[in-house]
């Protein structure tokens, strides 16, 4: 720790566990990626070694019979539809807790706050039965309006503390030149507060784009299944092939990596600003 | 207010409340989606709770009958007291990780962006993916097990998740490697607010780095710690996806949680009115914890 007043420490200690620690939490993950190359023997022999003939092969192949070419589509359709719906909803909801007077916003924050902790085990089964009603099993809509749903408190709150730091000068100088609340949302708050509206589309898109439970729930339509289990049923179709199966699941995992260490400040912001989730 | 010296005052109210009502509008759709999917289908629980349905034929009013039973289930039991072991080891064994590792990154300044986003891509990655590459890892034949024997170091080469000894603590061990990161990241937050001079104070009192740890650092960020901890005792209530991608509960309900037992009981077992009265007593439970974390800190526990 280096101090004010110019006497340091040695911080030697640190990185060494520090490094360890970086060990733990990528090592497994770069394992995945040595595996994805290699045959089943060659994981039997020694899951650790670096294939001295990369099968790059195993991509093509977890790619063609984990029919990725539709899964990922479906999971464009899910992650894109569910930001831009999200992005909406809380985009309207966050302006007015910041800017518009409404009686009983406490109220709102509360459910917020309490929506957000019951449990989805409690909502689940009848959410099943109306969207059997409803026609929405089995549609990429119905998973949409879901996630919509389970992320919108999330979206709201996080895009309301962006609009709550904007300056009330420009929405006062908007009101006087005559602006509608619509007007005053879509061309002052909306142009100054788009870093607030990537970094929830981004936090809600990745959440969109891992969630299994809803998924598995809602979707069992083979050729409308997002990746995340399309994967799951491969990986239990081609159990004893660990290449081909850690290879799709690199698939996976490849255009989120992209993304994140493109945009990792905005991820973390994001996550560890507008709450948590396990 | 201006409008009262008006003569016109029924207007102008009307107007205002025109007013205030349209500001309703822009939260209408976010509170719309809620009572659909979220508020609506939880109170049908409640109902649906106090019936016998399969989910296909129609429920029957069967009362608290389907509590009684659930109080002499004891693969219900077992599966609270996994829920119970499941938050002690979430709140501990990541947190204290968490801990040490914003800790000792709050004290360098070389490579902290490097360790961070080390620390944090497990948490990025999906349930299904992080799985698959612990089922990999800890195979008893092909994994980091079988390749410590081959090294002549025996005993690691057993099968974590198909036993009914470790299966709970293999699948806990999976989900909090994904989760630790990001604690990390959270309470190096926390700690960059806590005012440097009292580090001074410690250091010329010469207070060791684990006495500065203990006495400046773990008390600075108690609002933070507080919060985590509340929201891991509530996060490990619906617990699902770890265990029922590794283990499905099993074997023999070794690793079963509310979360599966419900789940496989009303999409397997088909007993909806059973599985429902499982995911009220879940609710009331989270219920529990928010009542006391709101209790503590009316009667002035600083949380």
């Amino acid at each position: 720790m280096r101090l004010r007043s110019g006497r340091t420490e040695t911080t030697a200690l640190n990185h060494v566990i520090l490094f360890l620690l970086a060990v733990f939490a990528l090592g497994p993950v770069l394992v995945l990626f040595l595996n994805s190359v290699k045959t089943s023997e060659q994981i039997a022999q020694n899951p650790f070694s670096i294939p001295a003939e990369p099968r790059f092969d195993n991509f093509a192949v977890a790619y063609e019979r984990g029919n990725y070419a539709n899964t990922v589509k479906n999971s464009v359709i899910l992650t894109a539809g569910t930001v831009v719906g999200v992005l909406i909803v809380g985009g309207m909801g966050g302006y007015a807790l910041a800017h518009l007077e409404i009686r009983g916003a406490n109220v709102i924050a509360f459910y917020f706050l309490v929506g957000t902790a019951i449990p989805i085990q409690l909502y689940i089964v009848p959410l099943f039965f109306l969207w059997k009603i409803f026609g929405l099993l089995n549609t990429h809509l119905g998973l949409i309006i879901i996630y919509c749903a389970t992320s919108s408190p999330f979206a709201t709150y996080l895009i309301r503390s962006y609009m709550v730091a904007l300056p009330k000068e420009f929405i006062e100088a908007a009101k006087i030149d005559g602006a509608s609340k619509f007007q005053i949302m879509t061309q002052v708050i909306l142009p100054l507060s788009w870093p607030g509206f990537l970094t929830t589309g981004l936090i809600v898109g990745l959440g969109v784009w891992n969630e299994f439970l809803i998924a598995v729930t809602f979707m069992h339509h083979p050729d409308l299944k997002p990746v995340a289990t399309s994967l799951r049923a491969f990986q239990e179709r081609f159990s004893r092939d660990w290449g081909l199966t850690n290879a799709a699941s690199v698939i996976m995992l490849l255009p989120v990596l992209i993304l994140f260490l493109l945009m990792q400040r905005r991820f973390i912001e994001g996550l560890t600003q507008g709450g948590m989730k396990m | 207010m201006a409008f009262k010296t008006d003569s016109r005052v029924g207007v102008t109210t009307a107007y205002r409340w025109r007013q205030i009502l349209s500001n309703y509008v822009f939260l209408a759709p976010v509170v719309a989606l809620n009572l659909i999917v979220i508020v609506i289908p939880s109170l049908t629980s409640v109902y649906i709770s106090l019936t016998k349905w399969s989910g296909l034929n129609e429920p029957e009013f069967i009362g608290l009958e389907n509590f009684n039973r659930l109080i002499n289930d004891p693969i219900y039991w077992k599966s609270l007291s996994h829920n119970v072991i499941w938050t002690i080891f979430f709140l501990t064994i990541p947190v204290f990780m968490g801990l040490m590792g914003a800790f000792l990154l709050s004290g360098i300044r070389r490579f902290q962006m490097v360790y961070r986003v080390a620390f944090f891509i497990p948490y990025v990655i999906a349930s299904v993916v992080n799985t698959e590459l612990w089922r990999t890892l800890l195979h008893p034949r092909h994994g980091i097990g079988a390749w410590l024997a081959k090294q002549g170091i025996e005993g690691f080469d057993i099968r974590v998740f198909g036993s009914k000894h470790t299966a709970l603590y293999g699948v806990a061990f999976v989900d909090s490697w994904h989760f630790w990161g990001f604690l990390v990241i959270v309470y190096l937050a926390a700690m960059y607010q806590v005012q440097p001079d009292l580090y001074e104070v410690a250091i010329l009192e010469g207070a060791s780095r684990f006495q500065r740890f203990c006495h400046v650092t773990v008390p600075g960020i108690r609002p933070t710690l507080v919060f985590t901890l509340l929201m891991i005792m509530i996060w490990s209530v619906p617990a699902f996806d770890y265990i029922y991608l590794l283990t499905d509960g099993g074997p023999a309900h070794a690793s079963e949680v509310l979360g599966t037992y419900l789940y496989n009981m009303s999409f397997f077992r088909f007993e909806v009115g059973y599985a429902a009265s499982i995911g009220v007593t879940m609710a009331l439970i989270t219920a529990c914890i928010v009542a006391i974390f709101v209790i503590l800190r009316r009667r002035g526990w600083e949380i």
